[in-house]
């Protein structure tokens, strides 16, 4: 069933190889291919945009109001490219050997490499876009260092590198809207993939302001559709964020893969309460400046400042002194985790860590007051002094962290704490980007395919692009070449006919229960199962359980769930009901996943499986392996296992000591 | 920080779609921690209501972290609510006191048609960066990034008016519900930069072309718009906007 379509030859010649040779479509042909794109942020508004450029007539929809909002928007740090403009000894396999070692040796080597490639065109492209990146004096672009890397690689704007690089993407899609070649379809979200002969050859999606029913044709389906961290209720995405284009893909024979693969990103402002409806990131660009500690003394009372700089536990730098405080996530969050659980946490939940800048502040003062000539400041200026270039760097952030908590951060340290941020699992895709349903592709953190086991910062913004700008223009065209001869479908096709009635019949079931609990509360319920028992710590017990009490707790869904409103008019509980849904399913596959692995490898941490110190114990001998999970029925699911073979790199133990 | 619970009065503008006639609601929410967001504020009335078996309150939000521009509405008259430099997900519970009572209302403005309760359609917006709100090169024509330089301050006003999420508010804060701060940002970000400059004169032309036909009002320079602006952009991008109007005005070759 998997068959990755790896091509030949050495490993940096392969994409080469692959352009010079892949079936390309003529314009006048381009024109009669009609392609849908589903989701617009990074991945999906870079296809839309350079899919419409050359020709193709591309239909794109996103569920938010505007294409510019999808949550790629709020992305902060910054993109990875091998442009080794800092000299630092950076190249293209360098990026690829960190991004494959990063992702803890379970990523595919070719497609990590041409990411490597293409790397270097995203910044120039976004350049030609207007973006406006963070620039040195000398009017050349600037770079900062980013967790599981030694070299300054990463391109940013300020804290708001993903608004613009988004902004960029939505502006080349705006452009293509009214050239015609785009047609935009807002505040829409698709409900099923319809397959004609095997292949998929349209969508079924609802307007959401009208509540009605729409049948879409394309000569091919691109997902472009995100993560689907909002299983925990509680992460890093935004609240719409969602799973449902994937699983309805799933559900119709596209493998899902590696869905345990879920990132817990370690800088995160804690929660407060039980109202908590999502978690703030706090940017891993931090991890630059910030200095992460606990006191080493448990339970202590003091406040931050009163404690002693002796009695303070930098724990990463202590374990980890190579990369400090620019581990990479799992690790950082791993270790806040033991540190928490060991007594050691700070604020009033004791679940959470100090990210202090003070350090920082002094060290920049300092070298401000020396630019200026004034080497003899006292300490107060050159705190001062100090805090504008923090401010300069961070000030976004700071003052976010400022609203959210009510906590000058810039006086006393930020406190923080892991929450989901990433899945690295996603829809198999093979090295075209095409799932195990002809026709259907999926682009960005929808697939699986480049981050194995944990992604480093700064390369989600980095695959998104990659996918919608290089790889699939490419990849699509070699395999529409063969539809020149098919004519579009009429969307009164029998196909089409059945899956807008299958659609319509599970809305209104959903509509029609009118139970006591509301879709929220279900949600929330999910989240917590999945937190405890699936989150940074797994074991075969407590996986076994989750299954267990998540296949109960969709029985309740489906028995006592209450949806107010009505189905022909804008619903949001409606909506939120639908993609519930699908959470409580991908939850199992996810449990049945993480308990299918026997091993700990990146975000995923098996208590039964480590090292003697506490690090993630892989075990290559059995599960150097995609796990790629085919839908056979309701809690049923078969496992195709595709090889993972390293030509290039030798997996070793990740040491970041 | 200190915490404290409060109950709160809500007054909902509640409308069921486009066509209906809207009226404001009441609402008691008790037990509200000041540690809360707005919407999370929102999110427990909600809960309430579905027990209660009543429509929730129905509003745009999506990022929570005050970036991708979704959440739209007065908050006691201002939008976004109180604080400065803030969008409405952002702001929390502690802006507020036991007893309050709190009036919400989407924004207001003939461009920005009501959909339902607080949610508005600004369709227009896009349709504004559509006239010319890009720079016409496609994928694949791109030369290295490092080969024109940007003078630093150059690159950093043009990131400053880039930083708009777009989420409406300078119209909603305008008397005349005009949409130039929001034109402004987008025309400056590119002006300011060596990649925007071959097209600034047909850009800004379309652009404002586009803006009067949606409906906007007119710009007076009262500055409503800047002292509202959740991400400070300056009212000096209108007097760039207008500066490269009259430009291309007066050099327009077609």
């Amino acid at each position: 069933m998997l068959d990755a379509k790896i091509p030949s030859g050495p490993l940096e010649t392969k994409w080469t190889e692959y352009k010079g040779h892949c079936k390309l479509v003529n314009p006048a042909n381009k024109r009669k291919l009609e392609v849908i794109v589903v989701g617009t942020g990074l991945a999906g508004a870079s296809a839309a945009a350079t899919l419409g450029e050359l020709g193709y007539k591309v239909k794109a929809f996103c569920f938010q109001d505007s294409p510019r909002r999808a949550h790629s928007i709020a992305a902060q740090g910054g993109i990875n490219a091998a442009k080794n403009y800092q000299n630092d000894g950076d190249s293209i396999f360098r990026l690829f050997y960190d991004t494959i070692k990063g992702g803890d040796y379970r990523a595919r080597e070719a497609n990590v490499h041409r990411l490597a490639e293409v790397s270097g065109n995203i910044i120039d492209q976004c350049v030609a876009q207007g973006v406006p990146f963070a620039r040195e004096y000398g009017g050349l672009l600037s770079n900062r260092s980013f967790g599981g890397t030694q070299v300054q690689r990463t391109f940013y704007a300020a804290g708001q590198t993903g608004q613009q690089l988004l902004i960029g993407a939505y502006q080349a899609l705006e452009r293509q809207v009214a050239l015609g070649n785009v047609k935009m379809y807002s505040r829409h979200e698709m409900l099923e993939v319809v397959k004609i002969d095997g292949k998929a050859r349209g969508i079924i999606a609802r307007d959401l302001v009208k509540g009605t029913l729409e049948r879409h044709f394309g000569h091919a389906v691109l997902l472009c559709t995100g993560g689907y961290g909002n299983v925990f209720y509680l992460s890093t995405n935004a609240m719409g964020s969602n799973v449902t284009a994937a699983w309805k893909a799933h559900k119709q024979g596209a493998a899902f893969a590696n869905p345990c693969f879920t990132q817990i990103h370690p800088t995160c402002i804690p929660v407060s309460g039980d109202h908590q409806s999502k978690l703030t990131l706090m940017s891993e660009s931090l991890r630059n400046d910030g200095r992460i500690w606990v006191p080493k003394k448990k339970g202590e009372t003091r406040k931050a400042t009163e404690i002693p700089e002796e009695e303070r536990d930098y724990y990463l730098e202590r374990r980890y002194p190579a990369f400090g405080n620019l581990v990479p996530r799992d690790v950082a969050s791993r270790a806040a985790k033991e540190r928490c659980d060991e007594g050691y946490g700070v604020g009033t939940s004791k679940q959470a860590v100090y990210l202090d800048f003070a350090d920082a502040i002094v060290r920049y003062g300092k070298i401000e007051a020396g630019k200026e000539g004034k080497p003899d400041l006292g300490m107060d200026e050159i705190i001062a002094l100090g805090k504008e270039v923090v401010k300069e760097k961070y000030g976004n952030l700071f003052d976010m962290y400022e609203k959210i908590t009510g906590e000058n951060p810039y006086e006393v340290p930020m406190r923080i704490y892991p929450a989901v941020h990433y899945t690295m699992g996603g829809l198999w895709v093979d090295y075209e980007l095409q799932t195990t349903v002809p026709g259907l592709y999926a682009l960005g953190e929808a697939n699986f395919s480049d981050h194995g086991a944990n992604r480093l910062g700064a390369s989600a913004l980095m695959q998104g692009l990659a996918d919608g700008y290089f790889v699939i223009p490419y990849t699509l065209g070699n395999n529409l070449a063969e539809e020149i001869y098919s004519k579009a479908v009429e969307t009164s096709h029998p196909a089409f006919e059945a899956a807008e009635k299958e659609v319509a019949a599970r809305i209104e079931k959903l509509m029609s229960i009118k139970g006591k609990q509301s879709v929220e509360s279900f949600h929330k319920r999910l989240g917590k199962i999945m937190w405890d028992k699936c989150g940074m710590a797994r074991n075969k017990e407590g996986l076994q359980q989750a299954i267990r009490e998540i296949q109960e707790l969709k029985k309740e869904f489906w028995s006592d769930v209450r949806i107010p409103g009505s189905i022909d008019e804008m619903n949001p509980e409606l909506d939120k009901a639908n993609r519930v849904a699908d959470f409580l399913e991908l939850g199992e596959l996810m449990c049945q996943d993480a308990y299918n692995r026997n091993e700990s490898c990146g975000g995923h941490f098996r208590e039964d499986f480590q090292t003697p110190d506490g690090e993630a114990l892989r075990d290559d001998a059995n599960y150097m392996y995609v796990a790629a999970w085919e839908y056979k029925g309701e809690h049923e699911w078969t496992l195709h296992k595709e090889p993972l073979v390293y030509e290039v790199v030798k997996p070793t133990q990740r040491s970041y000591k | 920080m200190e915490h404290y619970n409060m109950n709160l009065t809500v007054k909902v503008w509640r409308q069921k779609n486009s066509r209906a006639q809207g009226n404001f609601e009441s609402y008691s929410v008790k037990n509200i921690s000041s540690e809360m967001s707005f919407l999370e504020m929102i999110d427990v009335l909600n809960e309430e209501l579905i027990v209660e078996g009543k429509e929730p309150i129905a509003f745009d939000h999506d990022c929570r972290e005050g970036i991708c521009g979704q959440c739209s509405m007065y908050i006691n008259g201002k939008p976004h609510g109180p604080w400065q430099a803030n969008t409405t997900c952002q702001l929390h519970m502690r802006a507020f006191k036991d007893g309050d009572t709190i009036v919400v209302e989407p924004w207001r403005s003939a461009a920005f048609p009501v959909i339902k309760d607080l949610m508005v359609d600004r369709s227009a917006f896009d349709r504004i960066v559509q006239a010319g709100g890009f720079v016409s090169v496609n994928t694949g024509n791109a030369v290295d990034g490092n080969s024109i330089p940007i003078n630093k301050d150059a690159a950093d006003a043009s990131f400053a008016a880039a930083m708009c999420i777009g989420c409406g508010a300078c119209v909603a804060a305008c008397k005349n519900s005009s949409a130039m701060l929001f034109l402004s940002a987008k025309v400056a970000h590119l002006a300011l930069l060596p990649q925007g400059d071959p097209e600034r004169k047909t850009r800004v032309m379309n652009m404002v072309a586009q803006m009067d036909k949606e409906g906007f009002g007119a710009c007076t320079n009262t500055g409503a718009c800047e002292a509202t602006c959740p991400k400070e952009i300056s009212i000096s991008n209108i007097a760039r906007l207008n500066h490269e109007y009259l430009r291309a005005g007066l050099t327009a070759e077609k």
